[in-house]
């Protein structure tokens, strides 16, 4: 018999108690909004097209399908199909994310609102957290704020990758991969992950909004400055906690997007992949102008219960799957 | 020597870095939900001893480096090389003071030490974990004192000075734990 294989759960059986009382917690805070439950397929024809994720794929009926990273394409597919207000609470495979704050499977809740702006989106997120996990008011800062208040660096300007190549090369640790980058948005990453998540103060739910363009994603630009997307992301207890959109409607743009991105991605050496036909159909078809973001359910518990590595609060982590 | 990517990085693997050979620490994914991935690794350099951090983006390589450990019997000093030797191959390894650093202090004949090798040139040496050395100084202690409180400053017959308890006397030998350098007991001879 062997006896190096650990069977018992990654996570205290107390901490799977509050699990499943936070999910009826989720549950509860929709259903008195009425927003409908889906749960749409984990397993689709097609990937995502983004530059930086990658999907796991199996083989059904010959043909490759994707364990999806989101159910984002599909969700909006039923907004086009006139669902109303939807929100989703299941799994997710992302390939190669493995880390004390990732899984390669994840429980993601993902929800849309029909008729919100980003901000009545934002309002929505903080009453979340506010309800499930009694966190304090959400607080904003606008990308561009923060990068000048931490970094003195302002990211829309037309020297931005100078001056923030020499902002981050000061940082012994981050010096050599700083100098040698050549690309903008792979430093606003390193500089977002390194530098300026590290000094939220983890104790305050942050927005950060309006993201530059080119790191849109799926979200419209802002048409009062075209230089930003109507993006934002939530950062709470030291760990980015979700991320929204006041999402693009328009089919043309969609596909432009999925276009760039699979340029980002062969530029990456990554393969390209299809964006999704289905999705550009329902959007030609209309989608309701709507806000949608997706939140790290792990995430929450862990900041809930103050674990530091994600194993904590699952039944059973990748190493025990 | 091979290039590692981002992917094989783990802790023990060895790397250059600025010139110098590097044995990875600790190694973390950091990613952005829809970013680029970065490892954050804290590497060890094997010629200063210094640990630093550094960060790369996931996927890029780094070139490894030809750093191996081996077990040798240390055998004498000759004023300027310590010498070691394979106890199976009977092969001899002469390393420098810089690579022997302050291991010098815990070197005992026929002890096996473990040499760090980068390119087949010793780079480091790492003593036994425990080594048995004779007190060649130590101020005559209070008899009947086995409290140990505050203890005494005692010196080796290879020069390390270790605090030892007040009853133990010049001509005696000790147990020594190199990697703190604190008195362990007395071994009866």
């Amino acid at each position: 018999m062997q006896h190096f294989l650990n069977w018992q759960p990654s996570a205290r059986l107390d901490t799977l108690k509050t699990r499943a009382a936070l999910l009826a917690e989720i549950r509860a805070f929709f259903a008195a909004r009425n927003v409908l439950e889906v749960d749409t397929p984990l397993l689709g024809q097609c990937g995502v097209t983004d530059p930086h994720l990658d999907n796991l794929t199996t083989e059904l009926f010959g043909t490759t399908y994707y364990l999806q990273t989101s159910p984002e394409y599909a969700m909006k597919r039923l907004l086009a199909a006139g669902s109303g207000c939807i929100y989703q609470l299941g799994k997710v495979f992302r390939a190669d994310e493995q880390s004390a704050r990732h899984n390669p499977e994840f429980t993601m809740l993902e929800w849309y609102r029909v008729g919100f702006a980003m901000q009545d989106l934002i309002a929505e997120v903080g009453a979340l957290l506010q309800k499930t996990v009694q966190a304090p008011p959400l607080q904003q800062v606008t990308y561009q704020q923060l990068f000048g208040k931490l970094l003195g660096v302002d990211p829309l300007a037309s020297d931005a990758f100078e001056s923030l190549q020499s902002a981050l090369a000061e940082h012994s640790e981050l010096r050599d991969w700083a100098l040698a980058e050549s690309e903008l948005d792979i430093l606003l990453d390193g500089a977002m992950a390194f530098v300026i998540e590290p000094q939220l103060d983890p104790k305050t739910p942050w927005a950060i909004t309006h993201y530059p363009a080119s790191q849109a994603a799926l979200a419209q630009l802002d048409s009062n400055d075209e230089r930003v997307a109507l993006r934002f992301e939530v950062f709470y207890g030291g760990l980015e906690l979700a991320n929204g959109y006041q999402e693009l409607t328009d089919a043309q743009q969609q596909a432009q997007r999925f276009h760039a991105d699979n340029e980002r991605r062969s530029a990456l050496g990554k393969p390209p992949r299809t964006g999704d036909q289905r999705l550009l159909e329902a959007l030609e078809y209309g989608m309701p102008n709507c806000s949608g973001i997706a939140l790290g359910f792990d995430r929450l518990l862990m900041i809930a219960l103050q674990k530091q590595h994600i194993s904590e609060v699952l039944p059973f982590a990748i190493d025990r799957a | 020597m091979a290039n590692y990517s981002t992917n094989e990085f783990k802790a023990g693997l060895k790397i250059m870095q600025d010139g110098e050979p590097c044995a990875i620490v600790e190694n973390e994914m950091v990613k952005p939900g829809k970013g680029q991935a970065f490892n954050r690794v804290k590497i060890r350099k094997l010629i200063s001893g210094k640990v630093v951090e550094k960060t790369f983006k996931s996927g890029d390589s780094v070139e490894g480096a030809d750093v191996i450990d081996v077990d040798l019997a240390y055998l004498y000093n000759d004023g300027e090389f310590w010498h070691f030797m394979n106890n199976d191959t009977f092969e001899q390894i002469a390393a420098d003071e810089k690579a022997v650093g302050d291991a010098t202090k815990w070197l005992v004949e026929q002890d096996v030490c473990t040499l760090t090798l980068w390119n087949g040139n010793p780079i480091a040496v790492t003593p036994p974990n425990f080594v048995e050395l004779e007190i060649t100084e130590t101020d005559p202690g209070l008899k009947g004192d086995t409290a140990g409180t505050g203890g005494k400053p005692a010196t080796l017959i290879t020069g390390a000075v270790v605090r030892v308890p007040l009853f133990v006397q010049i001509g005696e030998v000790i147990k020594v734990d190199t990697r703190t350098g604190e008195y362990v007991s007395r071994v009866q001879k």
